[in-house]
């Protein structure tokens, strides 16, 4: 866990409960979802580890972004969502009504497909998470400014930016505001980032500058992330699962995956054969 | 087949001649739309000039009064118009023309809209923009855009019969046409323009910078302070200053709410005249080519003035997003 703002420990997302599995990080049991009429989700139980990198892969409308949209409950801004089954996280249920979503939207950042830095200053941008959760209130102008430059250093846009914190956040190129975007969530010393195909909109050279960046996130932090690029998922990912029609198909280890898939879905997916 | 071959021979001639007629109509119909464009820009040069004109003979104290034959009026004393209270222009020792208590009605009233009016509609805004859903959002899109629909006179009507034996009610006051009663009923009259400008600001921020904020966890009203507000801003100044527009060039509703008579405010409670108002009800009296006649045009070049600077300030920071869009 990196050592940013030692401060603002107290508030976070605090699990209880049993601690029998204490490698998982995300599991779910039995989840079914629905918009209106159509089930996005169906039966999905699985188990996320800590601290490794998960892929979720499959073709388009299988479920994986709606499967990574409920770990954070993001999902019920749609009024018409309905959910069965439980989701553990940290060995709590998100569903729970004693959990607070803010505190789970704390521990659990988020990064979309499309750079989505608000349109205030880059500074302001890296701070918007602790003046949510109050945790700048306490903050002296120097430790603001240094958890900002750790932040992003963290992301390697210290250097690129540092003369000009006060700019517009939509100034950058779209690589350097996917990378602000992962930057702003470190304050908040998140346990699981979750990442929705967070390259798809950059070109070949900031796809490899955030998969590295990604890479260097393993171990602090839980990520899983969506993608549809192959070629990412078995590059950037430690173990992948492939949904199918919002059912998981497949969960393995990434090499085991791509080399020795069980089901003739999956091997039929990932030779391109469709999808 | 043999049958059909006339028919299409037929069906392609007709098509012909149509597509003549057409080639022939595209120049008139090019012209027409450009007329229709430069319709507008002609109309308010037109106006302006007219306004210009009638207010010149008071500056300059020249009067043409035919046959390229000038004659030297009366000039206005410049001064005395500007910071002078007292606006008594048929007085038959003396006439004063000073509209400085004029533009303080003016400015009372719309400033007191104002503090009503922006939080109402920008309140609004956020409800029907964010929170209100299908049908409620539809309806209430309606009834605003119908509120827009009365006409001032209307208004008028309810802050005389209405408001004025409230206020006398609620304050002790002997008189309920004041600042206040003008003050709200402007305030309502403004409301749906504010609303809509800034409802289409608040809608043309990306649905991405609200998930960005929900996903750090805000909540519903964090994410409209921190997320929209600040995304929004320059559509919603546009909108506060299109609505100040409004307050200013408003006329029957002021004429009727605000008491009418010519007054320094020192209070809400106080009646007072706005520069509108007083063209309205004075130029029909006013002799034709008469000092006063021609001091009433000098207030509408002045009621011009603020509306072009308010104006032209609103469109400069549309167009401000727009910039900002492109980047």
């Amino acid at each position: 866990m990196s050592t940013i703002a030692p401060q603002v420990v107290t508030t976070e997302f605090t699990p209880t409960g049993s601690r029998q599995m204490d490698d998982d990080s995300i599991r779910t049991n039995d989840l079914n979802l629905w918009y209106g009429d159509f089930q996005a989700l169906m039966n999905v139980s699985v188990n996320i580890k800590k601290g490794i990198i998960t892929g979720l892969i499959g073709p388009s409308g299988c479920g994986k972004t709606t499967l990574l949209r409920c770990f954070n409950r993001i999902n019920e801004r749609y009024g018409n969502v309905t959910t069965t089954g439980d989701i553990e996280i940290l060995e709590k249920n998100i569903y729970d009504s004693d959990v607070s979503v803010r505190q789970l939207r704390r521990s659990i950042g988020m990064v979309f497909q499309r750079p989505n830095p608000l349109p205030i200053s880059i500074y302001d941008n890296v701070l918007f998470g602790m003046g949510i959760h109050d945790a700048d209130k306490s903050l002296s102008k120097s430790n603001r400014n240094d958890i900002v430059e750790k932040s992003l250093r963290e992301v390697d846009l210290w250097n690129t930016v540092k003369d000009r914190l006060k700019s517009r956040a939509t100034t950058l190129t779209l690589e350097q505001q996917q990378k602000l975007c992962i930057a702003r969530l470190l304050p908040l010393k998140p346990d699981i980032i979750l990442m929705d195909e967070p390259c798809s909109a950059l070109d070949a050279e900031g796809i490899e500058k955030v998969e590295n960046l990604i890479e260097s996130l393993r171990d602090d932090y839980t990520v899983v992330i969506v993608t549809h690029n192959m070629a990412q998922a078995r590059r950037a990912t430690d173990e992948c699962i492939f949904m199918l029609l919002g059912e998981i198909i497949e969960h393995s280890k990434t090499s085991e995956l791509f080399l020795n898939p069980q089901h003739e879905k999956t091997e039929m997916y990932i030779q391109g054969r469709y999808g | 087949m043999s049958e059909t071959t006339p028919t299409v021979d037929s069906d392609f001639s007709l098509r012909r001649g149509i597509q003549k007629v057409v080639d022939f109509m595209e120049p008139a119909i090019v012209g027409l739309i450009y007329l229709c464009g430069w319709s507008a820009i002609i109309f308010v040069m037109a106006i302006f000039f007219f306004v210009f004109k009638e207010s010149l003979p008071a500056i300059t104290g020249i009067e043409e009064i035919g046959g390229g034959v000038d004659a030297e009026v009366e000039k206005l004393d410049l001064v005395e118009f500007t910071t002078s209270p007292k606006w008594i222009p048929e007085s038959a020792k003396k006439p004063t023309f000073g509209i400085l208590a004029l533009m303080l009605g003016t400015l009372s009233v719309t400033v007191l809209s104002m503090v009503i009016a922006v939080p109402l509609g920008l309140g609004a805004a956020v409800y029907v923009s964010e929170f209100a859903k299908g049908k409620s959002r539809e309806i209430l899109k309606v009834l605003i855009e119908l509120l827009a629909a009365i006409p001032s006179v209307v208004w008028g009507f309810i802050g005389l019969v209405v408001m004025n034996p409230m206020i006398v009610d609620v304050t002790g006051e002997p008189v309920g046409l004041n600042i206040l009663n003008a003050g709200i009923v402007l305030a309502l009259m403004s409301v749906p323009i504010i609303v809509s400008v800034s409802e289409d600001a608040l809608r043309a921020v990306p649905d991405s910078f609200r998930e960005a904020g929900i996903a750090l966890g805000a909540n519903r009203w964090e994410m409209v302070y921190k997320v929209l507000f600040p995304a929004a801003k320059n559509g919603l100044l546009a909108a506060v200053l299109l609505g100040i527009g409004r307050g200013i060039g408003e006329t029957m509703a002021v004429l009727m709410c605000t008491g009418h008579s010519v007054n320094m405010p020192t209070s809400i409670f106080d009646p007072v005249r706005t520069l509108t108002a007083t063209i309205a009800a004075e130029l029909g009296e006013a002799v034709r080519g008469d000092m006063h006649y021609h001091t009433l045009f000098l207030i509408g070049v002045v009621l011009f003035v603020f509306a072009f600077v308010i104006n032209l300030t609103a469109d400069l920071i549309v167009k401000g997003i727009k910039v900002q869009e492109n980047e």
